[in-house]
């Protein structure tokens, strides 16, 4: 894939005339499925006209951020960056280290045509819009392998207590029931996962939109932590570091399920499986049928030259629009940033996504609700809450201090 | 007279004072500049950008309340002591038995030296395929026949920190062995001779005369392998990434540059990095001391 990459970059080196601008994009899509998707990008971006120079960064954000941020705030600006919705680089807006897009927002009608439009609040700081949303990403979902329910011979698990349920004799088949990478987002997310899931909504929205300690500190957040205790034990045996590789341990049926963000469908794609023959995806773990939203932004670094400042601005209207949201969202596996385009390719786990994202049933993510600070702990923590043997209580106890400090 | 006298020594040798000025600039400018900038910083609540809001030591408590600090304090306690003994006792060794006088030493010389040629990140992912126990070692033994082998240091907490240290091991020897040796020859032929006439066995010269006698090569030694732990970062990157188990293998290093740039915290993660400048002093201060502050009088 990354062949595929290089080389469509090298054709448009050579193909594109010489007046063209250049703009160098940095994001952090390296996996099969995540790099066919930047693709589209680059390939509509080059068809009209301009040049798509692609920085990706391989290490996934908490790699790539870094070097974004010190070539931003090291006066070596590149001319389009990926970031998540939210909080990550609200300092170097403020900073005044970001254009203003706020006329192009105007001129293509984003407030109409974004949804859900909290994606566009996030990008919106003093009332000025510095970022053009690309795709809506949702953390809480299952993936299970149907090969290995089907040699065991019982049904494919359709909520996670079902699954925590059969765990065992997956277990007894000589299979790992849930597969979980060693990066530290991974074990936040899939207890955020839970906390939607085991939790439910209201428990979630007290912690992490009314930011109630109380709550946090209760029983009910006691019960979520004890279902990660349970699920932990599930994971043993899974020795893998990147996510994809835990994706592809269910892909490769030697794991019956993982906890993944949406982000997980183009891994099945590239290895041509089909949902809900060779996979099966619970949105909500199965348990409670809501989504969070966040996902990628793109922001533009201020620049001096006016001319590529033009090219910024044809880039973020460009990202927005329904042919490239489309092209690149089915690619991507993540839902369109606007409801009103035709995604009749998606495949079954896609639509089920839009259907809960027609529904409203949606709620912003954790990278919108706390500072990056914030999430850094409380992933230092999962991961030692995860791959340990840390008591329950204990973690809770720590969990709390880490929220109430922000 | 005095006052005379003095701009004449400022002036004495002026063309070496100006060669040394640029590097002088630099270290002042770049090291100590770059220093107390930082100490200054780590006193405030700065985020992702640098800002003078003063919080006292706020994050100092923060960072000796985290328990993956802590863990990484253990971490590279152990490894620091492990690494200093064992690469100079094992250097030491080699540079001795390099000194018998042996058939192509230079040969020999050259092999123990070509891993300190290979940056860390390179020795850490050479490492992690060789002790990886599907591709590795283990796969190997057990392709042989011997199903039951079991060699997995990296995918354990408990063993992790053993597998760094082989492959810092591996790295790291062969240079102080060349530094050994250079102070093995540097030692007088006529002690030796002195010391065979007494009737003095060789290990007993060697541990006695010897090793009293190349106290610099020492001093030098501990400090560049002790400056090296200290920094330890880009192998445990390459071969663990901090884990297994979140943190099993994490080092100080490793959260500074974490709380720096992921969590957009420069505050913290600089009050990290004056916590590991200050063990640095609190080891080389007390033998700067007994050093240089001896010596004056003796």
């Amino acid at each position: 894939m990354k062949l595929t990459r290089l080389t469509a970059v090298l054709c448009a080196s050579v193909a594109m005339p010489a007046m063209a601008t250049e703009l160098e994009v940095t994001h952090w899509w390296t996996s099969g499925g995540e790099a066919a998707a930047v693709a589209e990008l680059a390939k509509a971006f080059d068809a009209s006209g301009d040049k798509w120079v692609d920085g990706a960064i391989a290490g996934g954000g908490g790699t790539a951020r870094p070097i974004m941020i010190s070539r931003i705030t090291g006066g070596d600006p590149m001319g389009a960056t990926q970031f998540n919705h939210g909080q990550q680089a609200l300092e170097l807006v403020e900073a005044g280290l970001m254009l203003d897009l706020t006329d192009v927002a105007e001129a293509n009608n984003w407030k109409e045509i974004v949804f859900p439009p909290s994606l566009l609040d996030a990008c919106t700081v003093d009332g000025k819009i510095y970022c053009a949303p690309v795709n809506i990403h949702s953390p809480e979902w299952l993936w299970l392998s149907n090969k290995v329910y089907e040699d065991i011979g019982i049904p494919v698990p359709t909520t996670w207590t079902e699954f925590v349920a059969t765990a065992d004799q997956v277990r007894a088949a000589g299979k790992v029931p849930l597969a979980l990478g060693d990066q530290p987002w991974q074990s936040n997310l899939a207890f955020g996962a839970l906390t939607i899931g085991v939790g439910g909504l209201d428990l979630w929205k007290k912690v992490n939109i009314d930011k109630d300690m109380a709550v946090a500190a209760g029983p009910e957040m006691a019960g979520v932590f004890q279902a990660a205790a349970d699920a932990r034990a599930l994971a043993v045996g899974s020795n893998v570091q990147d996510w994809n590789q835990a994706t592809n341990l269910v892909i490769t049926d030697q794991a019956a399920g993982q906890i993944m963000g949406d982000w997980a469908q183009g891994e099945f794609q590239v290895a041509q499986e089909v949902a809900g023959t060779d996979y099966t995806c619970l949105p909500g773990m199965g348990m409670n049928e809501y989504i969070s939203t966040g996902g990628d932004a793109f922001y533009f670094p201020k620049n001096d030259d006016p001319e590529i400042e033009a090219a910024q601005k044809r880039l973020a209207a460009q990202l927005v629009s329904p042919e490239v949201q489309v092209a690149f969202n089915l690619k991507k596996g993540s839902l369109p940033i606007r409801g009103d385009v035709d995604l009749a390719a998606a495949n079954d786990c896609m639509k089920k996504g839009l259907e809960i994202l027609a529904g409203g049933n949606i709620v912003p993510t954790g990278d919108i609700l706390w500072s990056p600070d914030t999430v850094k702990q409380a992933e230092d923590l999962m991961v030692e809450f995860w791959k340990s043997d840390m008591a329950p209580a204990d973690a809770q106890a720590k969990w709390v201090e880490i929220l109430s400090a922000n | 007279m005095a006052s005379q006298s003095r701009p004449f020594r400022l002036l004495h040798n002026l063309n070496a004072k100006i060669a040394a000025l640029p590097m002088v600039l630099t270290t002042m400018v770049v090291f100590v500049g770059g220093t107390i900038w930082t100490v200054f910083y780590s006193f405030t609540d700065s985020k992702l950008l640098p800002r003078e809001r003063f919080v006292g030591f706020d994050q100092y408590e923060r960072l000796w309340s985290n328990s993956r600090w802590a863990v990484s304090i253990e971490n590279l306690a152990f490894y620091g002591v492990m690494s200093l003994v064992f690469t100079v006792v094992m250097g030491f060794i080699l540079a001795v038995l390099m000194d018998q006088k042996i058939r192509y030493e230079d040969t020999f010389r050259t092999i123990m030296l070509y891993p300190f040629a290979l940056s860390f990140i390179v020795t850490g992912l050479v490492w992690q395929w060789i002790l990886n126990p599907d591709f590795g070692l283990q796969g190997i033994v057990r392709g042989w026949g011997w199903e039951s082998f079991s060699f997995d240091p990296l995918h354990s907490p408990e063993t992790v920190l053993y597998g760094l240290l082989i492959a810092g091991l591996w790295q790291g020897t062969g240079f102080v062995m060349c530094l050994m040796l250079a102070g093995l020859r540097g030692i007088d032929e006529d002690i030796w001779k002195a010391a065979r006439v007494d009737g003095i066995p060789t290990w007993k010269t060697y541990l006695v005369v010897v090793v009293p006698m190349m106290r610099p090569v020492f001093i030098t030694t501990l400090v560049i392998v002790a400056a090296g732990i200290i920094k330890l970062y880009d192998l445990v990157v390459a071969m663990t990434s901090g884990g297994p188990g979140g943190n099993a293998s994490q080092v100080p290093a490793m959260y500074v540059y974490d709380y720096m740039f992921q969590a957009q915290n420069l505050g913290q993660g600089f009050a990290a990095s004056t916590m590991m400048l200050l063990s640095v002093l609190i080891v080389l201060i007390p033998w700067a001391y007994l050093e240089f502050g001896g010596k004056k009088h003796g």
